[in-house]
């Protein structure tokens, strides 16, 4: 089930593990006791300062009744100002589900994920003090989230809507939630016979260029992703959505405001 | 591996483990479900299910089955989450009479009123021509899902899929004649049963009392018209899949007022921009906290039927 390249990184992960003296290890204690952390802290935040920090809320249900579609909401306000956020899931096949730059945004996000077992999910978000501060939840699972074709792939009618996008602002008291779906199979690679197909990048812009926010997306996003961003008021224009998949694809819209 | 090879490996190791935890917890001689049919009216039985959700604890035994004497033959409505229980229920009927099992139903596609099949391997299992088809599709994924439940309460348990397609209209055998009629909504096809002669309602999945309906394949709007005509129909007893067996229509009402609530509850959410896991945290009225299953079935209800409210928000619509 797991790549070679998955394999490949195990092997060397032993050998860090092995060497883990030398490595400096997150700060304060894993809630989960997790034994993929190491690993997870050495891939994917080397050479970092890392630290666990209940003040980095993650949010998920208790157990995934679809594992295809996991909600994870993710609030990192009270860290101050936030530069990057990063989503992990300890065991999941493909650990790493997405990255978040709230440029112009708060550092909060909901969408769903991909689950292929019970799991530690994981927020790390970077904060100014140039600290990776890690919240975590836990999701039970039944289990085969990654491995299962989506429900446009099963059913052969995913080109029909590939890359079309539908956003809309909703005021929610003092912010404004901006809520964006893309049209996309997220197929993970793990299903046989059915390539990796991924969106890997969304980015919105106002009129004159300036970044609101951006994502990098991997597989275990869920097919047809659905994005809820809190942006600290409405963009007076016009936003403009734009991006690309593994193949090339682009997705482009307008997103009124 | 393919998706349904890993998951029946999975059924398989979920399977094993579960028998050797559960080795000194529950030993063959108690897998006994204590089937004790209730009369509700002349000749016609039910077996009441825990009011609960599925765990070992209860056998995953939480649905309420039943039976007619009909003077020719017997006739069950349901067969329950497993073999065993299928066996346990054919053997309590025994108890109450001589006559032989003559026909079975299955109300709707759901694992609880089908699993149990295996026990009428020689009598006609009669349900919905949809809930066939339905059932054939879906039962295996049922099944994965109930091994890793309900543990060894599933041994020996497979799909045994109705094979005689009903009509909605007149069953008659012996000197009863059983109303057959197609509802939907909870399902797709949802078979109900009125005894004509004492008024006793078999109405399947449509009513939930005391608890929280599940709805992995509820359709709300049609569901709620079934209400309707549910409540317009001469029934003296009604026997809910789930919950309390009850003389009136209480069991509808509840359903009815639940379901206009996450109607209501979802759509707000959705206008108001929510995502999931904030409406998994909205709380749930007073008058909803006494049922049973509420937290998991929640979670579930809002699952499987946020998505096309979330849409529709989406698309202005």
């Amino acid at each position: 089930m797991y790549r070679l390249s998955e394999i490949l990184r195990a092997t060397i992960l032993v050998g860090a593990a092995v060497s883990a003296c030398a490595v400096a290890a997150a700060e304060g204690k894993d809630p989960f006791d997790s034994g993929q952390w190491s690993g997870m802290e050495e891939e994917f935040l080397s050479g970092q300062k890392v630290a666990f920090d209940d003040r980095v809320k993650v949010t998920g249900p208790r157990f995934a009744e679809d594992a295809m579609n996991v909600p994870v909401s993710l609030d990192a306000t009270a860290l101050g100002e936030v530069r990057r956020v990063m989503v992990l899931v300890d065991r999941n096949p493909i650990r790493k589900v997405l990255e978040f730059f709230p440029l112009r945004t708060r550092p909060t996000l909901a969408f769903r994920f991909k689950l292929q077992q019970s799991s530690p999910v994981r927020v790390a978000a970077l904060g100014a003090d140039g600290v990776w501060h890690v919240g975590s939840t836990w999701v039970d699972a039944s289990g085969g989230g990654c491995t299962a074709p989506g429900a446009t792939r099963a059913s052969g009618t995913w080109h029909q809507t590939l890359g079309q996008s539908q956003a809309r602002f909703f005021g929610q008291g003092d912010a404004t939630r901006l809520r964006l779906r893309v049209m996309h199979p997220m197929d993970t690679g793990l299903v046989a016979g059915i390539p990796a197909f991924y969106l890997e990048e969304l980015a919105l812009r106002d009129e004159a260029g300036t970044e609101y926010l951006r994502l990098q997306t991997f597989e275990p996003v869920s097919e047809n992703p659905v994005f809820s961003f809190d942006l600290p008021e409405k963009p007076v224009g016009k936003l403009v959505l734009s991006g690309r998949d593994n193949n090339g694809n682009r997705v482009a819209a307008g997103v009124a405001p | 591996m393919s998706a349904a090879g890993w998951r029946a490996t999975l059924r398989d190791t979920v399977v094993g483990a579960v028998a050797i935890v559960s080795v000194s917890a529950v030993s063959a001689a108690e897998l006994d479900y204590h089937l004790r049919p209730r009369q509700v009216a002349e000749g016609v039985y039910v077996f009441e299910g825990a009011n609960d959700d599925f765990s070992t604890r209860n056998g995953c035994n939480i649905i309420n089955t039943g039976f007619v004497v009909t003077g020719a033959g017997v006739v069950v409505i349901n067969t329950g989450p497993s073999r065993l229980y299928g066996e346990q229920q054919r053997a309590a009927i025994r108890r109450i009479t001589a006559e032989p099992v003559v026909r079975v139903l299955n109300l709707n596609l759901h694992p609880d009123y089908l699993f149990g099949n295996q026990a009428y391997a020689d009598v006609a299992i009669g349900a919905l021509p949809g809930t066939i088809r339905d059932m054939r599709a879906e039962a295996p994924a049922f099944l994965d899902n109930l091994y890793r439940i309900c543990g060894d309460w599933m041994k020996g348990t497979e799909f045994l899929p109705a094979s005689v397609p009903l009509d909605a209209g007149d069953l008659r055998i012996g000197d009863r004649i059983l109303r057959l009629q197609r509802l939907e909504g909870h399902t797709n096809d949802d078979l109900i049963v009125i005894d004509e002669r004492t008024g006793v309602l078999f109405a399947g999945g449509l009513v939930f009392h005391t608890r929280v309906p599940t709805t992995p394949h509820a359709r709300i709007g049609p569901w709620l018209a079934s209400l309707e005509k549910l409540r317009e129909l001469p029934f003296r007893v009604l026997v809910p899949s789930h919950g309390h067996v009850a003389p009136d229509a209480s069991g509808i009402d509840q359903t009815r007022d639940y379901l206009g609530w996450l109607d209501a509850t979802l759509d707000a959410a959705a206008r108001e921009g929510r995502d999931l896991n904030e409406v998994l945290a909205v709380p749930m009225p007073e008058r909803f906290r006494g049922f049973a299953a509420r937290e998991p079935e929640y979670v579930r209800n809002v699952t499987h039927l946020y998505g096309p409210y979330e849409r529709r928000a989406l698309e202005g619509r």
